[in-house]
């Protein structure tokens, strides 16, 4: 409370905004203290969306969380799968063939820019320009059709697998990427020419939300928003991981820390990471995927019926009619894409069906009490998720559950510096901040 | 729980309420509660591709007052549901409510301490949508579920 000259007095107002708010993507309860239009001080209440991921995980076994990290960051779920997939592999010491390496490099980076696009789209339909956010969900589904014909789904694809991934890209698709990547270049080129120079939302973003390097090192924030900010860190370039270390892109930089450096180092990494998806088909070993040699190929009842019957021989080896959802599992290509470790893969499919090793392998690592198991210990894994360093810490007793798995969300450290950005500013800047921040409530929460 | 009005049984509708009906139908104004994963969805089924405003739900109010659809998108934990309930209560009859994705009809993967076992256990429900999370061809399909079931209702006229 405070008196002015004129003897009136003046108080500060509190204001709530959220949980359910229109320009709070994802649930978060901002409490702020106002003066007029100024914010005093802002605390964020975070929690709303906490489903108890690290439980889910103790409850279930280690290839069963699998589905559970899609969920953490759900705008670039293909990265959470590798970070854990990759956790528990470090933990069980398995090194992944390399073309594995390549998909998920490849995979990871089409996430990325998925994430991004969600990220400027939302913040700049917040700000109000509706037109960029259409044309960016535009672009962003030309890249979901890709993951759905990789994965089998859009968005909660649990592709990552201990060991390897799940399936080899299907056919045809190192044509038509290229093509993709261009049409999504195009919608990114138009939004660049929508906004970057536009005087409105450079007005409503230079120089709003400002966070300065040592505030953001002392948050320890990553990601495009630490690097907005000055900080030269990117897990993929510094501690490169899966093969990172082979392929070449820049790590943009920002020099002021602000609203407007994060949305053009935003739009800078979408390039790159085109950069490295175009790299990664042109090395991908193995070439394009072949298809199989039909002639061998026998219907899956068919092979059930010979093995069950004794009469197995000839099956060693042999190729069989796989479902759909299954596709890019066949013997010619799992291999390539899983490695060659019983304790963690899966057999092939045939195996499986025709022979008594192959079915023991399969019942081994399916059934209550036995599945995958890794050695006691822990193990550290992070990736570079699209907010930032997304970490997985796991610890195993040596059972087939995990004792436990902690993730390091990269927006939780962003949520806690919140404040540093958003006091001094005004009220109507909050949604520009905090739109470029990126707050994801699957990974905050968790 | 007491169901809402708009389900009111009664006789055949008269030639005005089956205009009012068939008009509520066709302007559906839809506050997205959107909370986790299936929000993505929600932004592509809204967005160019697949074009909610074919069906007249184009056009999302984020006030409670002002809308008529209640869209709940994604997991509703333990605390956010009071939340839920006070933006259900603020909207203005008629209003209808759809569960959009597994979390929200049934509580789906995370049956845990910290979800709500399905949305019916804190507002009515009219349409759900499951999926984890539902394609936006599902979500559409829904949608026009929803408009059947308006179809059908008899409005309530202010006499």
């Amino acid at each position: 409370m405070a008196s002015s000259p004129g003897g009136t007095e003046t108080r500060s107002m509190r204001l709530n905004i959220g949980p359910s708010h229109p320009a709070m993507h994802g649930v978060i309860r901002l409490v702020t203290e106002l003066e007029g239009e100024k914010v005093l001080r802002v605390e964020a209440e975070i929690g709303y969306l906490h489903r108890a991921f690290e439980k889910k995980c103790e409850d279930s076994t280690w290839s069963q969380a699998i589905p559970y990290t899609d969920r953490l960051n759900y705008v670039s779920p293909l990265i959470n799968n590798f970070g854990y997939c990759a956790a528990v592999e470090k933990l069980m010491g398995i090194e992944v063939p390399e073309r594995a390496g390549y998909i998920r490099v490849l995979m990871s980076e089409i996430s990325r820019i998925t994430d991004h696009l969600t990220c400027i789209g939302a913040t700049a339909m917040e700000l109000g320009a509706m037109t960029a956010f259409l044309y960016l969900m535009k672009a962003r589904e030309y890249l979901y059709d890709i993951v759905e014909r990789v994965t089998g789904a859009r968005l909660t694809v649990s592709y990552g697998r201990i060991g390897g991934v799940k399936a080899d890209l299907p056919e045809g698709l190192a044509e038509d990427l290229p093509g993709t990547l261009d049409a999504v270049a195009r919608e990114i080129g138009e939004v660049d020419r929508l906004l970057t120079r536009n005087r409105i939302f450079v007005d409503r973003m230079r120089d709003v939300g400002a966070l300065s390097r040592q505030d953001a090192l002392g948050y320890s924030i990553t990601g495009p928003v630490g690097r907005a900010s000055g900080i030269d860190y990117d897990v993929r370039r510094d501690f490169p991981y899966f093969v990172y270390d082979r392929v070449d892109f820049e790590v943009p930089l920002g020099e002021r820390g602000d609203t407007y450096d994060r949305y053009l180092v935003r739009m800078e990494e979408m390039r790159q990471s085109m950069r490295i998806i175009r790299q990664c088909l042109d090395r991908l070993p193995g070439g394009p995927v072949r298809a199989g040699e039909k002639e061998k190929v026998v219907e899956s009842f068919e092979l059930v019926d010979r093995a069950k019957r004794g009469r197995t021989a000839g099956l060693v080896g042999i190729e069989c009619t796989l479902p759909p959802t299954l596709g890019g599992a066949e013997r010619a290509v799992y291999d390539r894409v899983m490695a060659r470790e019983k304790r963690t893969a899966l057999p092939v499919k045939a195996d499986t069906y025709a022979n008594i090793e192959g079915l023991m392998n399969h019942f081994m690592l399916v059934m209550d009490g036995h599945g995958v198991r890794p050695p006691a210990g822990d193990a550290y894994f992070a990736v570079e998720g699209a907010n930032g360093e997304l970490g997985f810490f796991v610890v195993s007793d040596g059972t087939d559950r995990p004792c436990r798995v902690r993730v390091r969300p990269p927006c939780f450290f962003a949520m806690a510096g919140l404040h540093k950005m958003l006091e001094g500013g005004l009220v109507a800047d909050i949604v520009a901040t905090f739109g470029s921040i990126n707050m994801i409530a699957g990974e905050l929460d968790r | 729980m007491k169901p809402h009005s708009g389900d009111r049984p009664g006789p055949v509708a008269s030639g005005v309420e089956r205009v009012v009906a068939w008009a509520q139908q066709y302007s559906l104004f839809v506050y997205p509660f959107v909370t986790a994963c299936c929000g993505m969805e929600y932004m592509s089924t809204a967005s160019g591709h697949y074009d909610m405003d074919r069906f007249g739900a184009g056009l999302p109010r984020f006030s409670p007052r002002q809308a008529d659809v209640l869209l709940v998108v994604g997991t509703i934990s333990h605390k956010i549901a009071p939340v839920l309930r006070r933006v259900y209560d603020q909207m203005c009859e008629p209003k209808w409510v759809v569960a959009f994705g597994v979390c929200t009809c049934t509580g789906g993967f995370y049956d845990n301490y910290a979800t709500v076992q399905g949305i019916d256990t804190i507002v009515p429900v009219d349409v759900y949508i499951p999926g984890c999370p539902p394609r936006p061809e599902a979500v559409l399909e829904g949608i026009m579920k929803l408009q059947t079931k308006i179809g059908r209702q008899r409005p309530v006229l202010l006499r």
